[in-house]
């Protein structure tokens, strides 16, 4: 019976709530009870229901619900993980105490021969002590292949208790009954058996530590929340672990502390170090109304928040879970070792027969004795789980490797993808330059003054998102100004916004000046496109306009009932590192394309700043995807860097598709890679990661592949016509057991990846 | 020892392997309307490891991991595009609405765990 699911419950008033939420969770498949406790603000719920689905009854009941999960998973799993390892470790060793005296003694002939009964007592007595060992420290693999087999799979256990089984029966058959055998094949292979079994044991024990180390950039995200969170219950402040913080509950940070859960402060103020989400390193600012996200530093207040979002809903969970994610992906690049890995085991079984007959039939004397250790080496050396691992492993320390860099990698494929790259491009707002534009200048026409014009231009951009409008908000409000009452409102996608004017007080330049009779009339702000569809005669604003686009300004022309009344200037500035960055994707020779809705001459303006080959201006935001298509045309492998948002279209067309965050925005669904740190560094971060890790998944699959194409023919004996030698099945067991082991510690490399002078 | 009767026994031995491991299908357990499916991972084996479910229905398959080793930490849907961390020796639910009728294949992450999740249209 599987534990009952706690879940924190948001939004409940009074006691009658109670019966809603446990109605609306009874209500899903699989529950078979549930309890809402009101003072705790929980639900325990017993059954087979998923917690997603028992979260979606509660929000479709009109309440807000997240899972509380267990304290110390991780920690479990890390002491039974050292349990088991100590656990291989003995297995070696009891293995090892067999077999390591018979392999030193045996060259040296310190051993009895078969042939003498006491010699056939003494490897009696040997055979009885190996069989321990293969049912002590081997019988995982003996227990393990019998399932298998009765379920239709072969697998590594299989391998290696075909190999060592057969080594001991042999030369258990041949120290009870050595005539049955000629003088030349009377050999004992319990040493054999028992020093593969102890290589094999160490070999898992080693990938296990090597593996532990595979996961560290999850366990350091993981250790970037913090174990516990001061909450008021009831007037009084309470230490709890972090698993017990509900919904909706008030907490408090003291100085130095980390912020526990997603949050929003409703008293007191403080500065927060943020830089673990946005690689900011200078405090942010924070009061009443800000938010505040679970795993960020609280530097010098105190304050009081409120929980918003808990457990697996927080910013830095869906970090973690992305990373997860992304870690258990594979590239294309790996389905070809997928293939050969499910029909490998039967494959070397056949393999193994086939040597069997060949050694049999012409094979020299003793031809038991050679086809016996043929195939043993043969079942011995065979490798599936090298083949098996050689790709997710790397995997996983190159996605880690780019959670550190603040880069996150949904997929796979793109990781692939991104060391394939022929071309950048690079939306211009908020990706080259910080998307926080600013109005630089203001340009009236006669019969106008630079307040009206702000002013009007405030009213009509007041509902819009967009961040020009923001700009022109923040002006005005700088400047006291207040907005007139419009209506009629309509946006014209990649021109501007239409609007009437109905009310309000036109504010003039001149403190107590006369108004003009200007209080209705209608309104067109946009670019130049807008106002020629308009039909409006820009008159002398055309030549003003190109010194300002030659400064980088964009201009949006603002006209009242057909008549133009002047220019709003914004400016965004380039983003200090954003030149660096370009260089550095320069110097890995990708070409830099910008890709802008904006002007031409503004759009060259940027480009001279940050040094890019192409700009590709004037574009509306439904043609961003079929610039894309047009580049792709060309033969181009294309990668697209923008916001996410507006972006959507061109970063799911593009090859891969990077959308720039802001911090706690992760989960952007339409990018394959999203950059938290908002930096254009991550893009050249996250292609030299990538090229690292598909380097080294290529070196893992060549390795693997290798190492069973060759092994197991000189196994098999493909050298002994030619040379004489065939290989000692200990020395099979050696190289099968590093073989796995080598495939994790070369993964393990990436984790020392420098992103040229840059650190995570 | 008679060469061609050794040799014979070895021809048979190639044949059952390739009928064993590669022709033959184990017996699939039957999903029942509405109840999960307990899948225990131990020993190298998922047991069941063949499962039949309509389709188009949704299904949970409930894992129970007893094998410590790293191999077994990881379930892989490979047509599916699911992958899942097992904890030890607690439930874990896999929620899947399996749309098309085939078959599809979960594995450790190194394949050696292996079982087949068979979608059958028209129940």
């Amino acid at each position: 019976m599987a534990k009952p699911l706690r879940l924190s419950i948001g939004g409940m008033n009074c006691a009658g709530c109670v019966a809603t939420v446990e109605t609306a969770l009874r209500a899903v498949p699989g529950v078979t009870d549930a309890t809402v406790n009101f003072a705790e603000h929980t639900a325990s719920v017993a059954g087979s229901a998923s917690a997603e689905n028992l979260v979606a009854a509660v929000k479709a009941a009109g309440y807000e619900a997240a899972e509380l999960r267990g304290a110390g998973d991780e920690a479990q799993k890390e002491a039974a993980e050292m349990v088991h390892y100590r656990r291989l470790l003995r297995k070696t060793a009891v293995a090892g105490i067999v077999g390591v005296p018979l392999l030193v003694a045996g060259p040296l002939g310190w051993l009895p021969a078969l042939s003498t009964p006491a010699g056939q007592l003494f490897w009696l007595a040997v055979g009885a002590a190996t069989l321990f060992v293969m049912a002590y420290s081997g019988g995982h693999f003996f227990k393990g292949a019998w399932k298998a087999f009765w379920i239709h799979n072969a697998n590594m256990d299989t391998l290696v208790a075909l190999g060592t089984g057969a080594a001991w029966t042999y030369s258990i058959a041949v120290a009870a009954f050595p005539r049955m055998v000629p003088v030349l094949a009377q050999h004992a292979y319990f040493e054999a058996a028992a020093i593969i079994i102890a290589l094999i044991n160490l070999g898992s024990a080693l990938e296990m530590r090597a593996r532990g180390k595979t996961s560290e950039a999850i366990k350091r995200l993981i250790g970037l929340q913090p174990k516990t969170a001061r909450v008021i219950r009831d007037g009084r402040e309470t230490d709890v672990p972090i698993e017990e913080v509900g919904l909706q509950e008030t907490l408090r940070v003291r100085p130095g502390e980390k912020i526990a859960v997603d949050g929003i402060v409703i008293d007191g103020h403080s500065t927060v170090d943020e830089s673990m989400l946005t690689g900011e390193p200078l405090p942010v600012k924070k009061e009443a109304g800000n938010e505040v996200v679970g795993g960020t530093l609280n530097k010098s207040g105190t304050f009081l928040f409120q929980a918003t979002r808990i457990g697996k809903d927080t910013a830095l969970a869906h970090i973690i879970e992305m990373v997860r994610q992304a870690q258990n992906s594979k590239p294309a690049i790996g389905r070809l070792a997928d293939q050969i890995s499910s029909v490998f085991v039967p494959g070397v079984l056949i393999i193994a027969v086939i040597t069997f007959l060949v050694w049999f039939n012409i094979g020299p004397n003793p031809v038991l004795g050679y086809a016996l250790v043929a195939t043993m080496t043969v079942l011995i050396i065979a490798c599936p789980c090298a083949l098996g691992l050689a790709t997710p492993i790397s995997i996983m320390v190159g996605v880690g490797k780019a959670a550190e860099y603040g880069i996150l990698i949904r997929k796979g494929d793109a990781l692939q993808q991104a060391g394939r790259l022929t071309t950048v491009v690079l939306d211009k707002t908020g990706t080259v330059t910080a998307g926080r534009p600013t109005v630089t200048s203001l340009l009236a026409a006669p019969d106008w003054d630079e307040m009206q014009l702000l002013q009007l231009a405030a009213s009509i951009e007041a509902g819009s998102e967009h961040p020009l409008a923001e700009a022109v908000m923040a002006a005005a409000s700088a400047r006291g100004i207040s907005t007139l009452e419009l209506s009629g409102f309509e946006a014209i996608p990649g021109r501007g916004v239409r609007a009437v004017v109905t009310g309000g007080a036109v504010q003039t330049q001149s403190a107590g000046g006369p108004a003009p009779a200007r209080t209705t009339g209608q309104l067109l702000l946009g670019n130049e496109a807008l106002m020629r569809s308009y039909g409006i005669d820009l008159g002398s604003f055309t030549g003003k306009v190109a010194a300002l686009a030659a400064r980088a300004e964009t201009p949006m022309y603002l006209a009242v009932d057909g008549v133009i009344a002047g220019i709003v200037a914004v400016s965004d500035p380039v983003k200090p590192d954003s030149q660096d960055a370009i260089a550095r994707l320069h110097a890995t020779g990708l070409k830099v394309v910008m890709l802008t809705g904006d002007n031409k001459i503004t759009a060259d303006a940027v480009a001279r700043q940050v040094g890019v080959d192409e700009v590709i201006a004037d574009v509306l935001p439904a043609d961003k995807a079929h610039q894309i298509e047009l580049l792709q045309a060309r033969g181009e492998v294309v990668g697209m860097i923008g916001d996410g948002i507006n972006d959507a279209p061109a970063l799911a067309r593009a090859d891969v598709g990077f959308a720039i965050g802001t911090g706690t925005d992760v989960a952007i669904e339409s990018a394959d890679v999203t950059l938290i740190r908002g930096s254009l560094h991550g893009v050249a971060d996250a292609i030299g990661i990538s090229k690292a890790t598909v380097r080294n998944i290529k070196q893992n699959l060549f390795g693997s592949f290798v190492y069973n194409l060759l092994g197991i023919p000189i196994a098999a004996g493909a050298l002994f016509p030619l040379f004489h030698l065939l290989l000692n099945p200990i020395i099979a067991g050696g190289a099968m057991a590093m073989s796995s082991f080598t495939v994790v510690s070369n993964a393990n490399r990436l984790r020392w990846y420098a992103s040229g002078e840059r650190r995570p | 020892m008679n060469a061609l009767a050794v040799d014979s026994v070895g021809v048979v031995v190639a044949g059952l392997i390739v009928w064993w491991f590669w022709l033959s299908k184990p017996d699939a357990q039957r999903a029942r309307e509405g109840a999960p499916i307990d899948i225990l991972v131990a020993d190298g084996v998922y047991t069941p490891a063949r499962i039949e479910v309509p389709a188009g229905r949704p299904l949970t398959l409930r894992f129970t991991r007893k094998d410590p080793s790293p191999c077994a930490e990881k379930v892989v849907f490979e047509g599916l595009n699911i992958t899942r961390d097992l904890p030890l020796d607690k439930p874990l639910d896999v929620v899947i609405v399996p749309d098309h009728p085939g078959e599809y294949t979960f594995t450790c992450q190194m394949k050696m765990y292996r079982g087949t999740l068979v979608v059958r249209s028209g129940q």
